[in-house]
C-alpha cells in the first residue's frame, strides 16, 4: 500500500501543528464556534447528540495492520474501545473529548493517518473496490488512481469551501462494488480501442434527499488528463453550484438544471483551457505510485488446495463460511476473507479494540500486513492461502468475526442513527437488531439468499438504504420514529434507486414487514432467483399488498411532506 | 490608516472600498477620489469616465462576479478586489486563479470581507497577495496563516508545478 514520503509526513504534521493551534485559539476565545466549525469538520470533527464525534479517514479502504493497531490504542486510550466503519470505507470514534482530539491526530499522523476532509464541504476521502488488485475481473488496479487522486485533493486550495460536500470513487473491476453512480464523480477504468487507459466519467450521482443516479460526462478520458479535466468539473462546481439552500448544493441538482448536454459542454470549454498544463499526469508518476501496490510475493500454488477442499466437504459450519465469507483471488491456491462485523447483537460496523488487534495479528500472520474496510461496513484480508482458510476462520470465530453472513439478510449496512448522530431522524442500530433477531436462524438466512437490506436514519442516507433490495429509512412525524421503507434499489452495474412501497411504519412493525417482503419472494421465487430478480419479474405489487396486509394504514396513510418528496423525487 | 497584509507583510494602506448602498445606483453615485475599489457595477457603468480621471485604477468583483467581466480590461487596474462574504463562501478562490492563470494579471488581489487567518494560506495559493483582514481579528497573530504548509501537492498560482514533478526531479538528481 501507499507510504508516506517525508513530503507526504511533512505536510500531515504540518496539518496536526494547524489544528493543535485552532483549538487553541477557539479555547482562548479568539476563534468563534462558527469560524471554527469548518476548520473541525475538515479535520473529521463533529459536536454530536452526546458530545464530539471523530471521523477518521482511511483512503480508499486501506489499513496496514500496524495502524489498526494504533486504532485499537488510541480506542482505548481516547474512546470507549470500540471503533465504527463507515460506508466511505472510514473510521469514527463516538466518544472522544474535545480537548483531546489534537492529541489523537498526533497519534494518527505517526502511523501515516489524519482526518482530513472526512467532512466539511470538500472533496471526502476517495473510495474504491474492497478487492482492488486482487478481484479476477478487475482491469488494473485502481489503487494508484485513487493515491493520485488523495494527493490532488488533499488541501486543494481551490476547493476547500465548494457549495457541498463533493464525493468520488474508483471502480476498475467488470462489476462494480465501489457504487460509483452513487458519487458526485464515478470513475470507471476503461481502455479505448487503442489500449489506452483512461476512464468513463459519471458524474451527479448521490443519496440523499434526492437520489439520483450519476451520468456519463465522458465516455473516455485519457488517464493523464484525470486531474485537469476534475479540475474543471470542480471548478464549473465551485463557481455555480447552489449556495442558498444546502439541500439544493449538491452537484447533481446543477447537473440537473443545466442538463448534462450543457453541464458537458461547459466543462469541455473549462477543460480545454486547463488541458496539456503541468497538472497532465506524466506516465512516470502512475509508475511511481503503482509501485506502491506491487502485488505482495504471493507462493505459487495449485489452483484448488487439496485440504482446504476436503475441509469443506466435512465441515458444515467451515463450509457455510467459505460459501459467504471467502471470495476468488486472481492468484491460484489464493482467496480473500471478508471478516464480517455483522455479528448478532453487535452495531453493524463497530469493532471493539481486542478485535482491532485480533485482526490485525491476523492481518500479519495470513495476510500479508494489509487489511481492507468494504463500504458495506466489514473488513477484508485480501491475500490469504486457500489452505490457511480454516485456521483463518477459527481464530475469527473466537473473535466473533466469522458470522457466515456476507450478502444476506443480516448483513445490514446501517448509519449510527439517531443514538449518535445529531442529524438523524430516528434510530437505525436497533431496527438492524430487530431485524437480527427476527432471522436469527442462519440456515433460514442462506434459504433466503442475496439480498441487501440497508438502514439510514434519515434523508441524508449514509446507510444507502437507496441502493438496497430492501431499504429502510428513518423519519420523523410530531417527534416520533417512523420507518419508510423503499425495495428494489440495487448496487454494482444494475444501480439502481429503491422504490417507497407506501406509508412509512412504526419501529415495532419494521421486522415483521422484513417478513413479509421476504415470504412474498420465498413464495414466487423461481430456483436460480434472488430477491431482486423475482421482484423484478413480478413486480412492486404483491410486496406491497403484503407488507401492509393486516394493518390498519388509515390512520397513518397521511404521507407527511418529507415522504412525498421521496417519492416523487 | 487600516492596515492590511501585502506581500507577507502588513503595511499601511489607503486604497477606500466603495460599495452601493441601498438606494444608491451605479450612474448616480458620487465617485470618491483615489484610490478606490469600485463595485463591478459601477466599473461597468462608467469606464469611460473613471478612465478618463486618469488616477490608479481599483475594482472588486463579489463572489458571484466573476473576472470574465473585466476581461478586456484586466491591465488597467492596480488593485482588485475579490470578495468572500462569508469565509465559507469559496467562489472567490476560483476567481483569483482565473485572474492569475487565464487572463496573466500581475497587480494585486486583495482579499475582501470575511477574511480570517485560517484561509489565508488558500487565498495565497490562489494567487491573492494582499488580505483585509475582518477588522475585529488581530493581524500580527494572522501572518502565521500564511505559512502553515511548507509544500503542497497540487499546481495553483503560486506553485505552477504539481509535488509530482518537483519529486520526478528529485528522484532523478
Amino acid at each position: 500500500m501507499y507510504r508516506y514520503d517525508s513530503t507526504d509526513q511533512q505536510i500531515i504534521d504540518e496539518r496536526v501543528t494547524q489544528y493543535r493551534d485552532q483549538i487553541a485559539r477557539h479555547l482562548a476565545g479568539e476563534l468563534s464556534t462558527d469560524e471554527l466549525r469548518p476548520l473541525r469538520l475538515q479535520n473529521g470533527l463533529y459536536i454530536q447528540r452526546h458530545g464530539p464525534m471523530l471521523r477518521i479517514a482511511i483512503p480508499y479502504g486501506m489499513l496496514a495492520a500496524a495502524q489498526l493497531r494504533k486504532l485499537a490504542e488510541i480506542s482505548r486510550r481516547y474512546d470507549r474501545a470500540v471503533g465504527h466503519f463507515t460506508t466511505r470505507q472510514n473510521m469514527q470514534l463516538n466518544w472522544p473529548q474535545f480537548e483531546e482530539t489534537p492529541a489523537i491526530l498526533g497519534e494518527l499522523a505517526s502511523v501515516q493517518m489524519h482526518a482530513v476532509q472526512t467532512s466539511g464541504n470538500c472533496v471526502r476521502n476517495i473510495t474504491s473496490d474492497h478487492f482492488a488488485g486482487i478481484a479476477p475481473d478487475e482491469l488494473t488496479d485502481p489503487r494508484p488512481y485513487c493515491e493520485l487522486l488523495r494527493q490532488w485533493s488533499t488541501f486543494h486550495p481551490e476547493f476547500a469551501f465548494l457549495p457541498r460536500k463533493f464525493k468520488i470513487a474508483v471502480n476498475a473491476a467488470a462489476e462494480d462494488r465501489a457504487v460509483i453512480r452513487a458519487h458526485d464523480i464515478g470513475l470507471d477504468l476503461v481502455l479505448d480501442d487503442d489500449g489506452e487507459i483512461g476512464f468513463r466519467v459519471f458524474v451527479g450521482g448521490g443519496l440523499g434527499r434526492t437520489p439520483i443516479l450519476g451520468k456519463v460526462l465522458r465516455d473516455f478520458l485519457p488517464r493523464r488528463h484525470l486531474l485537469s479535466y476534475l479540475d474543471a468539473i470542480l471548478r464549473l462546481y465551485n463557481r455555480y453550484g447552489r449556495r442558498d439552500n444546502m439541500y439544493k448544493a449538491r452537484i447533481k441538482i446543477l447537473v440537473q438544471a443545466l442538463g448534462i448536454e450543457e453541464f458537458s459542454r461547459q466543462v469541455e470549454a473549462e477543460w480545454a483551457q486547463l488541458k496539456d498544463g503541468p497538472t497532465t499526469v506524466p506516465d512516470a508518476e502512475f509508475t511511481r505510485l503503482a509501485g506502491h501496490f506491487n502485488p505482495p510475493a504471493w507462493d505459487t500454488l495449485p489452483a484448488e488446495d487439496p485440504v482446504h477442499a476436503a475441509r469443506i466437504s466435512t465441515d458444515l459450519a467451515f463450509a457455510n463460511w467459505v460459501r459467504r465469507c471467502v471470495h476468488a483471488h486472481k492468484t491460484p491456491g489464493y482467496a480473500a476473507v471478508t471478516l464480517s462485523l455483522k455479528a448478532p447483537g453487535v452495531a453493524p460496523g463497530d469493532i471493539s479494540d481486542a478485535q482491532m488487534i485480533a485482526v490485525a495479528d491476523l492481518a500479519e500472520r495470513f495476510s500479508f500486513g494489509e487489511v481492507r474496510v468494504s463500504h458495506e461496513q466489514n473488513l477484508v484480508l485480501a491475500d490469504v492461502r486457500q489452505r490457511d482458510l480454516h485456521e483463518i476462520w477459527q481464530i475469527a470465530r473466537s473473535h466473533r468475526l466469522a458470522t457466515a453472513n456476507i450478502g444476506l439478510l443480516t448483513d445490514i449496512i446501517c448509519c449510527p442513527g439517531g443514538d449518535l448522530c445529531a442529524l438523524a431522524n430516528a434510530r437505525s442500530i436497533p431496527i438492524a437488531e430487530a431485524v437480527n433477531q427476527k432471522f436469527d436462524d442462519l440456515d433460514y438466512l442462506h434459504d433466503i439468499g442475496d439480498i441487501s437490506l440497508n438502514i439510514s436514519g434519515c434523508m441524508n442516507s449514509c446507510g444507502h438504504h437507496h441502493v438496497a433490495n430492501i431499504g429502510i429509512l428513518g423519519v420523523d412525524k410530531n417527534d416520533e420514529e417512523w420507518y419508510q421503507i423503499t425495495i428494489g434499489g440495487q448496487q454494482g452495474n444494475t444501480a439502481a434507486i429503491g422504490k417507497v412501497i407506501g406509508p412509512s411504519f412504526y419501529a415495532q412493525e419494521v421486522p415483521s414487514v422484513i417478513e413479509a417482503l421476504i415470504a412474498v419472494y420465498l413464495e414466487n421465487r423461481t430456483a436460480s432467483e434472488r430477491f431482486i430478480d423475482t421482484l423484478q419479474r413480478i413486480g412492486i405489487e404483491p410486496f406491497k399488498v403484503r407488507a401492509y396486509a393486516g394493518r390498519d394504514r388509515r390512520r397513518s396513510a397521511k404521507v407527511d411532506s418529507r415522504e412525498r418528496e421521496v417519492i416523487h423525487a | 490608516m487600516p492596515r492590511i497584509i501585502k506581500n507577507r507583510c502588513i503595511v499601511e494602506d489607503h486604497w477606500q472600498v466603495l460599495t452601493l448602498a441601498d438606494g444608491e445606483t451605479p450612474e448616480a453615485i458620487t465617485l470618491p477620489a483615489a484610490p478606490v475599489l469600485l463595485p463591478l457595477a459601477v466599473w461597468r457603468a462608467r469606464r469611460d469616465e473613471i478612465i478618463a480621471r486618469d488616477q490608479p485604477l481599483g475594482v472588486w468583483l463579489d463572489s458571484d462576479e466573476g473576472p470574465e467581466a473585466l476581461a478586456g480590461d484586466i491591465d488597467r487596474f492596480a488593485v482588485i478586489g475579490v470578495n468572500f462574504p462569508k469565509f465559507t463562501d469559496g467562489r472567490s478562490y476560483s476567481s483569483a486563479r482565473l485572474l492569475r492563470e487565464r487572463y496573466g494579471y500581475g497587480g494585486e488581489i486583495r482579499a475582501l470581507g470575511d477574511v480570517l487567518q485560517d484561509q489565508l494560506f488558500y487565498m495565497q495559493r490562489c494567487g491573492i497577495d494582499a488580505y483585509a483582514l475582518r477588522a475585529d481579528k488581530d493581524i500580527e497573530k494572522a501572518l502565521a496563516g500564511l505559512s502553515v504548509f511548507s509544500e503542497a501537492y497540487q499546481a495553483a498560482a503560486d506553485q505552477p508545478q504539481p509535488l509530482f514533478h518537483r519529486r520526478a526531479a528529485q528522484a532523478s538528481a
